[in-house]
């Protein structure tokens, strides 16, 4: 169990990284939702089921969601 | 301040930021050696106490419930603000159904995503009941199942429409839901206070440990925050989608250039 | 091992507020706020583990056998979903402000004339 808990911990530094070293906010949108799932790795592995239950809920649908509607919206006015 | 003072300003002060949060963090237990006493008497009184074998739900819903109750009404005042402004403003008219990306018409889903979507819409709804009813057994509880639950209403939209999803769901039945469980809170606390004699007391009767009917007033108060989150999560994704597909600029105003490349002119 | 775990944490927490500063994009600005929120959920749920121990839910467990802290994962999950409302409000206002000014450079936000 520990050697997971390390492996998620070195992905979440990297996603979370890649999430703010990325600048087009589309690319972005994906790799938060990846980060999300991660975090709910992490959060499974530390004995948390009802936090890796929110996040993988919240980060992997709802988040990348609404990136996603708000992108849209701003994108098509920037013609 | 430009842009490169900025960053200069962040390389000076990070470190210092950096070193007062390494300064901290050492102060804290080993990783895996926690000391906090709260969470193991928690944890040895919370089942024979309140008969909830859930200690996390029995934490958020019965002996921290008042935060959670702020929590939960920040979520709602949030959602109130996010409908407020994306609702339709001054010059901003419903059009037809337009992809504002590159203003093609927005081609129908494919026969295959129609159908898994709603294949997988009955389901997600029972799976989403089902967590939010166990929250005090087992993981699960309100937040988790609601936001679960609007997943299952996000399906009809993939499966098929934005209008089939209006059409569905009426806004005015969406909010009273939001409400509803807003409210419901507050009124089990008030009952709390009437019966017991404090805001939030577990005034229903305990039960039997493992049972679905155990742990007095916290299967209520899932029910309330399940439908709370979920109407509210049903709220936003409408609210935005409303936005992005439907609501068109009128026209533009006579002091605002039509071109918003020549706003600096 | 507790260096990694709270290193973690640290470091989202500056490479967010790098991402804040240096964001040159109103939308990558607000995940960057949302990557800062994570930090604290691994904070949070890495102060409450111990080693060996069980999640704190006893449906089939004796009650005392040692589990995590059931307190910090209480303050997690609340905070988890409500973040990401919060989120979706920041995301609102960047959208109505891209409506009236076109732009979505925060260096511009303080040039609205």
């Amino acid at each position: 169990m520990n050697v997971l808990i390390a492996v998620a911990l070195i992905l979440i530094g990297t996603a979370g990284t890649l999430v703010v070293v990325i600048q087009d906010p589309l690319r972005q949108a994906l790799t938060v939702s990846l980060f999300g799932i991660l975090l709910g790795i992490l959060f499974f592995a530390v004995q948390a089921p009802d936090v890796a239950l929110s996040e993988i809920v919240v980060g992997a649908v709802a988040l990348p969601l609404m990136i996603l509607l708000a992108l849209a919206k701003v994108r098509g006015g920037t013609r | 301040m430009t842009p490169r003072a900025r960053r200069l300003l962040f390389f000076a002060s990070a470190p210092v930021l950096g070193i007062v949060v390494a300064a901290g963090l050492f102060g804290l237990p080993r990783f895996g050696h926690s000391d906090a006493q709260y969470g193991q008497v928690l944890n040895a009184v919370s089942v024979p106490e309140r008969h909830i074998t859930d200690v996390v739900t029995a934490v958020n819903f019965d002996y921290r419930s008042v935060d959670t109750m702020g929590e939960e009404f920040i979520f709602f005042a949030a959602v109130a603000g996010v409908v407020l402004l994306l609702g339709a403003q001054a010059d901003e008219s419903p059009g037809h159904v337009e992809d504002a990306a590159t203003g093609r018409w927005v081609p129908p889903t494919s026969d295959a995503v129609r159908v898994l979507g709603l294949a997988l819409v009955g389901p997600t709804v029972l799976f989403a009941l089902y967590v939010i009813a166990h929250g005090h057994l087992t993981p699960g509880g309100g937040f988790q199942g609601g936001v679960v639950l609007a997943t299952a209403v996000l399906l009809v939209y993939l499966a098929g429409e934005h209008q089939h999803l209006h059409n569905l769901y009426p806004d005015r039945a969406i909010e009273g839901l939001e409400a509803g469980g807003a409210a419901g809170y507050v009124v089990l606390g008030v009952a709390g206070l009437a019966l017991s004699g404090s805001f939030l007391a577990n005034w229903a009767p305990l039960g039997q440990v493992g049972h679905l009917n155990s742990a007095g007033i916290v299967p209520l108060i899932n029910v309330a925050v399940g439908a709370e989150v979920a109407a509210g999560f049903v709220l936003l994704l409408s609210a935005f989608l409303h936005q992005t597909l439907i609501l068109r600029r009128r026209r533009p105003t006579p002091d605002e250039p039509v071109d918003p490349l020549e706003r600096s002119a | 091992m507790s260096v990694l775990a709270y290193g973690v944490a640290a470091w989202l927490l500056l490479i967010g507020l790098w991402g804040v500063v240096t964001s040159r994009n109103l939308v990558h600005q607000v995940i960057c706020v949302s990557v800062v929120q994570a930090s604290t959920y691994v904070l949070l749920v890495a102060i409450g583990y111990r080693v060996g121990a069980v999640a704190p839910v006893f449906s089939g467990i004796r009650v005392g056998t040692i589990a995590v802290d059931p307190v910090v994962q209480a303050l997690c999950l609340t905070d988890v979903v409500v973040g990401t409302t919060v989120t979706a409000l920041l995301l609102a206002l960047v959208v109505q402000w891209h409506k009236r000014t076109g732009s979505l450079d925060p260096d511009q936000l303080n040039e609205r004339d």
